[in-house]
């Protein structure tokens, strides 16, 4: 069924859960407010009356407990699918994670599985206060056994939650809070390619965008502005950051030459370098120009009436594109200046 | 839903006032007020059985540390009565979440013991099939598991199984902010899970004193609204009287339990730990004439259950768990390098299958002869 208004990303997401508590009856769904009120951004809205108390409830205010339970209940065959309320909220939780979500399948050779998705709204851009905000892609990517998926579009949102939620291993599933509201005319159930695929959301023949997430509508933004100017930016959308697909990543570049890499994240150490390696890795003889980043700046998260100067905007993707075409003189720019590096 | 927010007196969930015991050190029956029964003869035989073969295990263990075969070796000398006492307070299909200090109960759970000791040789993480057993992996963050035993739990009343699940902590842990969310959890949602706290006094090298002002670490599960009680860790009619009645309590839909058992850890902390420099010989000669299997011993014998025969039979069987022991561990294990990739996710991303190739052309570069 499609809305003639279209559907949110939010709405997207509370289909699949729906769709997959009705399809599984070892899914269950719990966390901090996601239970009669629906959760703090409605992705659970409606769940506990349809499927019950025991199918998605409320749970202590606690987020390693909350995930550590959720291990018990995945040894005991449940497929949990728990909620972490904000991103920097997740953090009592990745003694957890990190220890033994990621690690028990390798610790037991095998013999036991945790199929448990992780869900964690991420990332800026909807004037949230400190700790709301944080893109902890990072920690997550960094850490071998976990699955790290994030959406940036409304049918990815539902069929990348569902299967997840199908995964025989742990998924960390970063919903970019600014996504929740945009819409599409899409009709689900929907499936699109499977984890480990990117998507080209925008083909292009001059320079290739690496986005996820939430930069993934800056990038193609970034792209229609960058046509006014004559360059024809073919735009990368990861879906999952892990597992990555370096095929379709390096297949892109070969073609193009050039590649910036857009991430909402502080750059130093993140996601963003990772690709940038990757790309230079794989790329080298086909590159015309430096791998470039366009992050967010290595500080914490901003408060919200300056976040705008944080986040990679449209205009820094195209000052960069701009050194891209550089083949002669070294920039001084981009020895002397920061944030675009 | 009924409110039980409404204040008033924690009377049924408080442990008693002093550890429940039903030996003296010397092992003759004790004086004192509780409402636990003795557990059978059969029974106490069986646990005595058990810790002396567990004991000649954790010997042995300590001593391959010496011969180099295994990385390091946390003993449990002193706290058979506790090991074996859960195991033994259990049914086979209950689940044990176990530290890395509980070699002497997986081993008492019928794990082959070189399975067991795989974490400590350094062949695997986790040598047994914690579904087969139905024993989690020794678990070495401290606490960490005892929420995974709390939503274990639940999902064993949500499929109405009837299991009952044990998890074993240490006094240190209960500083530890996971503990805290295991109980509040336990509690709320009526999950069928005993909490043995082993109060060996020591956490590493950090006293009691510096863990907790609480009267005891038993007092801990009463604000979470769970029935706590407190035990002479040392006694091992009284470990099992109280186990007893607390898995009871879990299996008939009680919900949760805490068990403080008071204990000593005779050895150092590991092998590699030297005990001398935070606590004095004096203390640990005190709390080896309060030895479990000794006491445990002295009251059999009194009570004729455990004649010359007996005991001579039990001795031999635990030689020969040493020497087998001795003798799975010298065999040098099975080592399969390639295997590092199989099993971290369920199929290879394609960036651990290239990182497998170049470690297979290393090995394979190995082999070539020089």
């Amino acid at each position: 069924m499609t809305p003639a208004a279209g559907t949110t990303m939010a709405q997207a997401l509370n289909a699949a859960l729906r769709d997959a508590l009705d399809g599984d009856e070892r899914v269950l769904v719990f966390g901090e407010d996601v239970g009669p009120l629906g959760g703090v951004f409605r992705v659970t809205d409606g769940l506990t009356a349809k499927f019950g108390e025991d199918r998605c409830f409320d749970t202590p205010l606690a987020e390693s407990g909350i995930v550590g339970f959720a291990v018990g209940m995945a040894m005991g065959g449940f497929r949990p699918v728990v909620e972490m309320q904000f991103d920097a909220f997740a953090y009592p939780a990745f003694e957890q994670i990190a220890s033994h979500v990621a690690k028990m399948r390798n610790r037991t050779r095998g013999r036991v599985e945790l199929p448990i998705v992780i869900r964690i709204p991420y990332a800026g851009g909807i004037g949230g206060v400190e700790h709301h905000c944080d893109s902890s892609e990072g920690y997550y990517a960094h850490t071998p056994g976990l699955k790290v998926v994030t959406p940036a579009t409304v049918a990815d949102a539902y069929s990348l939650l569902r299967e997840a939620i199908d995964d025989p291993d742990p998924v960390i599933f970063l919903e970019p809070k600014k996504l929740y509201w945009s819409k599409a005319q899409v009709a689900l159930p929907a499936r699109t390619e499977p984890f480990g695929r990117a998507a080209i959301r925008r083909p292009g023949a001059d320079a290739t965008v690496v986005a996820y997430g939430p930069a993934v509508p800056v990038a193609l933004e970034a792209a229609e502005a960058a046509a006014e100017e004559g360059w024809d930016l073919e735009v990368l959308d990861l879906r999952t950051i892990v597992p990555f697909d370096d095929d379709t990543v390096v297949a892109s570049v070969r073609r193009t030459g050039r590649c910036v890499v857009l991430s909402e994240a502080a750059g130093f150490g993140g996601v963003g370098a990772e690709i940038a390696a990757r790309v230079q890795e794989r790329c080298f003889h086909s590159l015309l120009a430096p791998v470039l980043r366009v992050t967010g700046f290595d500080i914490p998260y901003p408060p919200p009436m300056l976040e705008h100067h944080h986040l990679p905007s449209v205009d820094r993707i195209l000052d960069a594109l701009d050194r891209l075409q550089r083949d002669d003189e070294p920039d001084t720019r981009y020895l002397l200046a920061g944030g675009v590096a | 839903m009924t409110d039980r927010h409404q204040g008033g007196r924690p009377g049924p969930l408080l442990p008693s006032e002093r550890p429940v015991r039903f030996l003296t050190d010397g092992g003759t029956p004790a004086r004192g007020r509780h409402p636990y029964p003795e557990p059978d003869q059969e029974l106490l035989l069986r646990a005595y059985r058990r810790m002396v073969v567990g004991r000649r295990f954790d010997a042995q263990a300590t001593a391959l540390t010496k011969q180099g075969r295994l990385a390091v070796y946390p003993s449990s000398r002193g706290q058979e009565a506790c090991q074996v006492g859960a195991v033994l307070a259990l049914d086979d299909g209950d689940w044990l979440f176990p530290t890395y200090r509980e070699s002497v109960a997986l081993v008492t759970r019928g794990i082959p013991p070189v399975e067991v000791l795989s974490l400590l040789r350094g062949d695997a993480h986790c040598g047994y099939d914690p579904h087969r057993h139905h024993v989690a992996p020794q678990c070495t963050p401290l606490a960490t598991q005892t929420v995974h035993a709390a939503g274990l739990a639940y999902a064993e009343r949500r499929k109405g199984s009837g299991r009952v699940v044990l998890v074993f902590v240490g006094d240190g842990a209960t500083s530890e902010g996971d503990f805290h969310e295991a109980l509040n959890f336990a509690a709320v949602f009526r999950a069928p899970v005993v909490f043995l706290v082993q109060n060996n006094r020591y956490a590493i090298s950090v006293p009691l004193e510096r863990q907790t002002a609480a009267p005891a670490l038993a007092y801990k599960g009463i604000g979470y609204g769970v029935r706590s009680e407190q035990v002479d860790g040392n006694d091992a009619v009284a470990v099992l009287a109280v186990l007893g009645a607390a898995v009871a309590h879990a299996r008939s839909g009680g919900g949760p339990f805490l068990v403080e058992a008071h204990t000593y850890r005779l050895e150092p902390h590991t092998n590699a730990d030297d005990a001398t420099r935070y606590r004095a010989d004096a203390e640990t000669e005190q709390w080896r004439r309060r030895d479990p299997i000794a006491r445990l011993k002295a009251y059999l014998r009194r009570s004729g259950r455990l004649g010359d025969d007996e005991a001579a039979a039990i001795a031999a069987e635990a030689e020969e768990v040493a020497a087998r022991l001795r003798a799975g561990m010298n065999a040098d294990p099975d080592l399969a390098p390639l295997d590092l990739f199989a099993h971290v996710y369920r199929e290879p991303t394609p960036q651990l299958a290239e990182q497998r190739a170049l470690l297979r052309s290393e090995l394979q570069a190995e082999e070539v002869p020089a």
